[in-house]
């Protein structure tokens, strides 16, 4: 019996280790994310990601301007949530700004305020956010509420310190728009929608062709009269049905299960992401073109898949992250399809509103459509 | 005979591939209704060269045409009226017979296609079996399926890349039955192939080397052409004897067939003085014709002779 049990031999597992590393070392890109990978993520993850977003912008519409308003405003800036970025005089400017996303808070100090403080009335400030993203609101709101006793320790000294009051001498009313709940998945669902259409669109068109080449079978296409344009054409039109199901489940869920509000136009947002799966399509090709096998094409849809997850305010708030991670992640074309959506689906915006996000969508396109026909082209000849 | 009997016409074609010259200044003739071997050894640039012909790539200098058609300008032409037959299987795996077939049909715009279809089906006798899968089929009919697909919008020129490779002698008798069938219909057929059979099978061909064409036309020109003398030798001991021979003056090329050694060189007479001079007793030696194999193994030594200095 011991005789017949297969014996473990050293240089035949050492053959098996030896070819392994050559093959390793060959596949370049394979290679590269086991090194990039990790990289990406220790960057992303290490120094991009904050959960406690600060800086956020502000608009202020103070109809008093009184000292004791001047006080107000300065300690909102120190404790380094605000970024004051505009001066607001209607309330329709400040509901524009909140809808545009140009401003994540308006603080509304009103025109009694200074009078009603020292009368000890406990004056209110009315403090709005976007709150589509309640990540991005509520690190900044729970830090008002603390400022909210000591900010005029030093403006009512001595005797005028009762004015202070027990609760404190401001009443700070936090109005949460598009969110008042601050439900998550509100903020999640219509998010979904970008990063399942990311991942799905950009892979399957990365690998449909590739699988073409790998295969061989392409180089019998191109023996046959058929034109670059209609093999490319021919091979989106499936996919970007693909995703339009994919949409239609996902906003199906998000109404029946998650019960997120679903105020603007679907016409709108069906229209709008047509650029979006367009612009996934076209990188998946440009990948196709660099990819020399399928499981590379994969593996460089991954490349672009993680920062579209991680950088584009999907998961994190995009204010939160730095200036570099920012610049990054208003590259991607998730981010503004996730602006546009929640817009959209949230704030009810309109064609008017949604312009600013829309134009990087199709810049995108452009460019990831030139490049990747053009290396296509390339890779005939 | 005018320029239009011949259905490929090119002259000084030349293909680089990042400086390196893959084809090199080939001119070739093939009339219509022929069967055109095209040998060589791998990498000699014949897949390179058919591909320029079917106006996959563009030659980097040289001109010519095909079908009438120009090999610069006017590629869509003869992708239209050209049949190419890949030297790896390239229909889809996933599709099944009859699928592949009417997706060729449709990218041709073959009129009244569901009859096209159906005929080709018939003909090639894949009838029974067209709801297979294309990846479930065996080497042979892989290969039948090929050529239906590639003759299924009547194309009146055939490019046939190694069309036999790894095909049972059977299947590929029957394939060049059917390849002579067309022919005599009209339809001209350019055939790579590394068989020796199969190039005594054309009717003309051509030895391609390293990029350049060496020898060209019906195996007796081109066996005449080579002025190559053969002899045979049978008996014992072929191995010490073939060592031997090789390193004596007048000897070219000795190889082994079997059980007897084909000796060539191009001086008769010190190839005769050679051979007395090595034979041993017991080995019965006589002047054969040369074979094609022999003049290809010697063109193929002198071309590496000439592209390594």
């Amino acid at each position: 019996m011991e005789k017949m049990m297969p014996r473990f031999t050293f240089h035949r597992f050492w053959a098996i280790v030896l070819k392994e590393f050559i093959q390793m070392k060959r596949d370049r890109v394979t290679f590269g994310m086991m090194v990039g990978i990790p990289l990406m993520q220790l960057i992303i993850f290490g120094f991009a990601i904050n959960s406690d977003p600060k800086h956020l912008p502000v608009a202020i519409r103070a109809a008093d301007q009184g000292p004791f308003a001047r006080t107000l405003v300065a300690a909102l800036k120190n404790s380094g949530y605000f970024t004051l970025v505009r001066e607001a005089a209607t309330e329709a400017d400040t509901r524009r700004m909140l809808q545009l996303g140009e401003v994540q808070f308006v603080i509304n100090i009103p025109e009694d305020f200074s009078r009603r403080l020292l009368r000890g009335e406990r004056p209110t400030v009315l403090i709005e956010a976007d709150a589509t993203d309640p990540a991005a609101v509520g690190p900044a709101m729970s830090a008002t509420r603390a400022l909210a006793d000591t900010v005029f320790n030093r403006d009512l000294p001595g005797p005028l310190a009762r004015l202070r009051g027990a609760e404190g001498p401001v009443d700070f009313r936090i109005h949460a728009h598009y969110n008042p709940e601050n439900i998550t998945q509100y903020n999640i669902v219509p998010g979904l929608m970008g990063v399942v259409l990311t991942m799905t669109m950009v892979v399957i068109t990365a690998l449909a062709i590739t699988r073409e080449r790998e295969r061989g079978t392409m180089e019998n296409l191109l023996a046959t009269p058929v034109r670059p344009f209609e093999v490319m054409a021919g091979k989106i039109l499936p996919y970007i049905a693909v995703g339009y199901v994919q949409v239609t489940l996902i906003l199906l869920a998000a109404h029946f299960i998650f019960h997120v509000p679903m105020v603007g136009s679907f016409a709108l947002l069906y229209g709008v992401s047509l650029s979006f799966i367009a612009a996934n399509l076209a990188m998946g090709i440009t990948f196709s073109t660099l990819a020399k096998n399928q499981l590379q094409a994969v593996q460089m849809a991954f490349f672009f898949f993680l920062p579209s997850i991680l950088l584009s305010g999907f998961m994190f708030p995009f204010r939160g992250m730095p200036e570099w991670a920012q610049w990054i992640g208003t590259c991607l074309p998730n981010t503004h399809f996730l602006h546009i959506a929640r817009g959209i689906l949230l704030k009810g915006n309109g064609a008017a509103e949604i312009a600013p996000e829309l134009w990087p969508l199709l810049l995108f396109l452009i460019v990831a459509m030139t490049v990747g026909v053009k290396r296509y082209r390339q890779t005939l000849d | 005979m005018s320029a239009t009997d011949f259905a490929i016409d090119v002259a000084g074609v030349t293909k680089r591939f990042d400086g390196k010259t893959v084809v090199n200044a080939i001119d070739l003739q093939v009339r219509r209704g022929e069967i055109y071997g095209f040998l060589g050894p791998n990498g000699s640039g014949k897949t390179t060269f058919i591909r320029m012909l079917c106006g996959l790539l563009t030659p980097d200098a040289g001109t010519g045409t095909c079908l009438g058609y120009d090999l610069r300008v006017q590629q869509a032409d003869i992708k239209r009226h050209v049949g190419y037959m890949t030297q790896r299987f390239s229909y889809y795996e996933d599709l099944s017979i009859r699928e592949n077939l009417d997706f060729i049909a449709r990218i041709y715009d073959v009129p009244d296609r569901a009859a096209a279809v159906e005929h080709s089906l018939e003909r090639l006798g894949l009838g029974n079996r067209s709801h297979q899968l294309a990846g479930q089929l065996s080497g042979g009919w892989k290969q039948r399926l090929a050529l239906a697909a590639c003759l299924i919008h009547a194309p009146q020129l055939l490019l046939l890349d190694e069309p036999t490779a790894g095909v049972d002698p059977k299947a590929r008798r029957e394939f060049w039955d059917e390849i002579h069938q067309l022919a005599a219909d009209g339809l001209t057929v350019l055939i790579t192939t590394h068989y020796m059979d199969e190039a005594e099978r054309c009717h003309r061909l051509a030895y391609l080397a390293y990029g350049t064409l060496l020898a060209r036309g019906t195996v007796d020109e081109v066996v005449a052409a080579a002025q190559l003398t053969t002899w045979e030798v049978v008996g014992a001991d072929l191995l010490p004897l073939a060592a031997d021979l090789r390193g004596r003056s007048g000897v070219e090329q000795v190889v082994p067939f079997g059980n007897t050694l084909h000796v060539s060189g191009h001086d008769p007479v010190r190839l005769e003085a050679a051979i007395a001079a090595g034979r041993g007793l017991g080995h019965e030696c006589r002047k054969i014709k040369s074979s094609l194999e022999d003049v290809f193994i010697c063109l193929m030594d002198h071309a590496k002779d000439n592209f390594s200095c």
